[in-house]
């Protein structure tokens, strides 16, 4: 995933750098209108909108069939207003300080309210002289912003307050899901870096390898919901009241919903529609695959009984663990970190959950974070070329060149990486929810949790027979 | 006249049913229930968490009969909702003091 720009008026192309000529350094915005191609458009296009797809309906769905029929509503309605409040929030700011340069840790505010932005402006792609129309890229970014927040909820369902939620998703976006981004995913681009080749967010100049957000969005939004479940403290009755799953065939719809949705978001990633964007979109596929059989042998094992809601949650934490590596990945090396994810997943969301008490409701933690954790640490090794891994380029040079890879320096990158990651968001989604927690209050009452969230905070119910 | 109350095994009501039917009753009322026995309940684990649902469901099926033919009501309802397993359920008889059909104001016997 990457970044942008140069902005420029609508102008009629100069004459076309034909495909085989030397690439230009450097294009003039002019000259970058003949570097696009209709395929990478339409299919960034329909990425995007499939992984709007991915929060509403498909999250809301593999939330909402998790909870007590009470708070059905109350999850959907969280996850809808989410990305409905992310939406405008990513224009008016946060695609200016996400994607601008500015400094290595946030951008700066000169595309706010997408100023500069027009038909004629265009974002690089990971390719020298390879751009998209920039609307697509504030649009495909968007729903990464959308998604984000949105995945936390399922960490304090059935029992937020849906007002202070709706504050912490504005904060937390512009104090932690926008610096990392900005971290992760800013650069000049391949014509611009050699000629600039500080202008990069910290972690990409780092080498840090991300290839569709498993640090920016999966570490980013599990930690957090850790910190948050934490500090809103248990559900009433938590560990007394049995709080069975209302609906699994919500939750299988929407995982299903899930797994279509992340094409978009992982093949997509790659901003141009080529080969690696098939070898994403197959790693995808089949690293899936793999965690829901290894976590439906688990239960296998383990209980006796493989159930459905382990084969889905199986396939969600392989979705989070090969979303670093979709585009880095042999697709063999991706059925391997699919396999991998499923236990240590399971380990944290029955035993280590249970033994340490804490009450991540929807598994937020257990799955995205631990899940994440493994896909960024896991993509150190199979993007090695040795293994048959994509490797990476040294975009210093123009036009860009493969660079040498060292499996155990990206590994310590990739830990670097995770660990900021966690740091930071860990601290500020910490300070931010004390703070609300101490002025207009995170927690439903008791009697509203009792009743339910879907009648004492929305003041209706999901199913009237 | 009596009401014979049977609690039973939720698929086993077809079977009850057409056995009454076979008797000459023409009417029956049913209602899904829970509770427990000595079946106890069942063990359901989610993503590693059990639960145990101590309230099993089940059906409960009332026939309000003539005395005489109450016997012959247990029997076939015993014979039907049979499988031999821990959990079949259980009848109860009770006496009815008075009944009324609603449309035309018939009771007792003519009422039923």
């Amino acid at each position: 995933m990457i970044n942008l720009i140069r902005s420029g008026t609508l102008a009629i192309a100069a004459v076309a750098a034909p495909a085989w000529a030397a690439p230009v350094r450097a294009p003039a915005a002019e000259a970058m209108t003949a570097m696009v191609d209709k395929g990478d458009t339409a299919w960034m296009l329909i990425s995007s909108a499939l992984v709007l797809m991915m929060s509403v309906p498909a999250f809301a769905l593999f939330y909402g069939g998790l909870v007590r029929t009470k708070n059905m509503l109350s999850v959907l309605m969280q996850v809808f207003m989410i990305v409905s409040v992310a939406a405008l929030v990513w224009v008016s700011w946060g695609y200016s300080l996400t994607f601008t340069s500015g400094g290595p840790f946030i951008g700066g505010l000169s595309k706010a309210f997408l100023a500069g932005v027009t038909t004629g402006s265009y974002a690089a792609t990971f390719s020298n002289n390879v751009y998209i129309p920039e609307y697509v890229f504030v649009v495909f970014q968007m729903t990464f912003a959308c998604i984000t927040p949105a995945l936390i909820v399922g960490a304090f369902a059935e029992r937020v307050k849906f007002s202070a939620l709706m504050i912490f998703t504005i904060l937390w976006l512009t104090l932690v899901y926008f610096p990392i981004a900005h971290m992760v995913w800013y650069w000049a681009g391949p014509d611009f870096l050699p000629d600039a080749p500080t202008d990069a967010g910290y972690l990409w100049a780092m080498g840090a390898l991300d290839f569709a957000g498993g640090t920016v969005v999966h570490i980013n939004a599990g930690i957090a919901g850790l910190v948050g479940c934490l500090i809103i403290g248990k559900r009433v009755g938590f560990g007394r009241e049995a709080t069975p799953p209302h609906s699994l065939t919500m939750t299988m719809i929407g995982a299903s919903l899930l797994w279509v949705g992340w094409f978009g978001f992982n093949a997509g990633s790659n901003l141009e529609s080529n080969g690696l964007t098939a070898l994403a979109f197959l790693n995808t596929f089949v690293a899936t695959a793999a965690a829901a059989v290894s976590w439906a042998l688990v239960e296998q094992l383990r209980h006796g009984r493989p159930s459905l809601l382990g084969a889905v949650t199986g396939a969600v934490a392989g979705l989070v663990a090969i979303t670093p590596a979709s585009g880095f990945a042999a697709p063999m090396w991706a059925i391997v970190l699919g396999l991998i994810v499923s236990p240590i997943c399971y380990l944290f969301v029955s035993t280590v959950k249970n033994a340490l008490k804490y009450d991540d409701t929807l598994d937020v933690f257990g799955v995205h974070c631990i899940g994440g954790i493994v896909g960024a640490l896991g993509t150190a090794i199979v993007a090695d070329p040795a293994l048959g891994g994509q490797g990476y380029f040294d975009y210093t040079q123009f036009p860009a060149v493969a660079a040498a890879y060292d499996m155990g320096t990206q590994f310590v990158t990739q830990l670097t990486a995770v660990g900021i990651t966690l740091a930071w968001s860990g601290l500020v989604s910490a300070v931010l929810f004390f703070a609300l927690d101490k002025t207009i209050g995170l927690r439903a009452t008791e009697e509203s949790q009792r009743e339910g969230l879907d009648l004492s905070e929305h003041g209706e119910r999901a199913y009237n027979y | 006249m009596k009401l014979v109350i049977a609690i039973i095994k939720p698929f086993k009501l077809d079977e009850v049913r057409e056995a009454l039917t076979e008797i000459g009753v023409t009417g029956m009322t049913v209602t899904e229930v829970k509770g427990f026995g000595r079946q106890k309940g069942q063990t359901e684990i989610y993503r590693g968490a059990e639960y145990t649902t101590n309230m099993v469901p089940k059906l409960k099926v009332e026939v309000a009969c003539a005395t005489a033919l109450a016997p012959r009501v247990v029997e076939a309802i015993q014979a039907a909702a049979n499988t031999g397993a821990i959990g079949d359920g259980k009848i109860f008889v009770t006496d009815i003091g008075e009944a009324v059909r609603i449309r035309t104001g018939e009771t007792d016997d003519n009422a039923l």
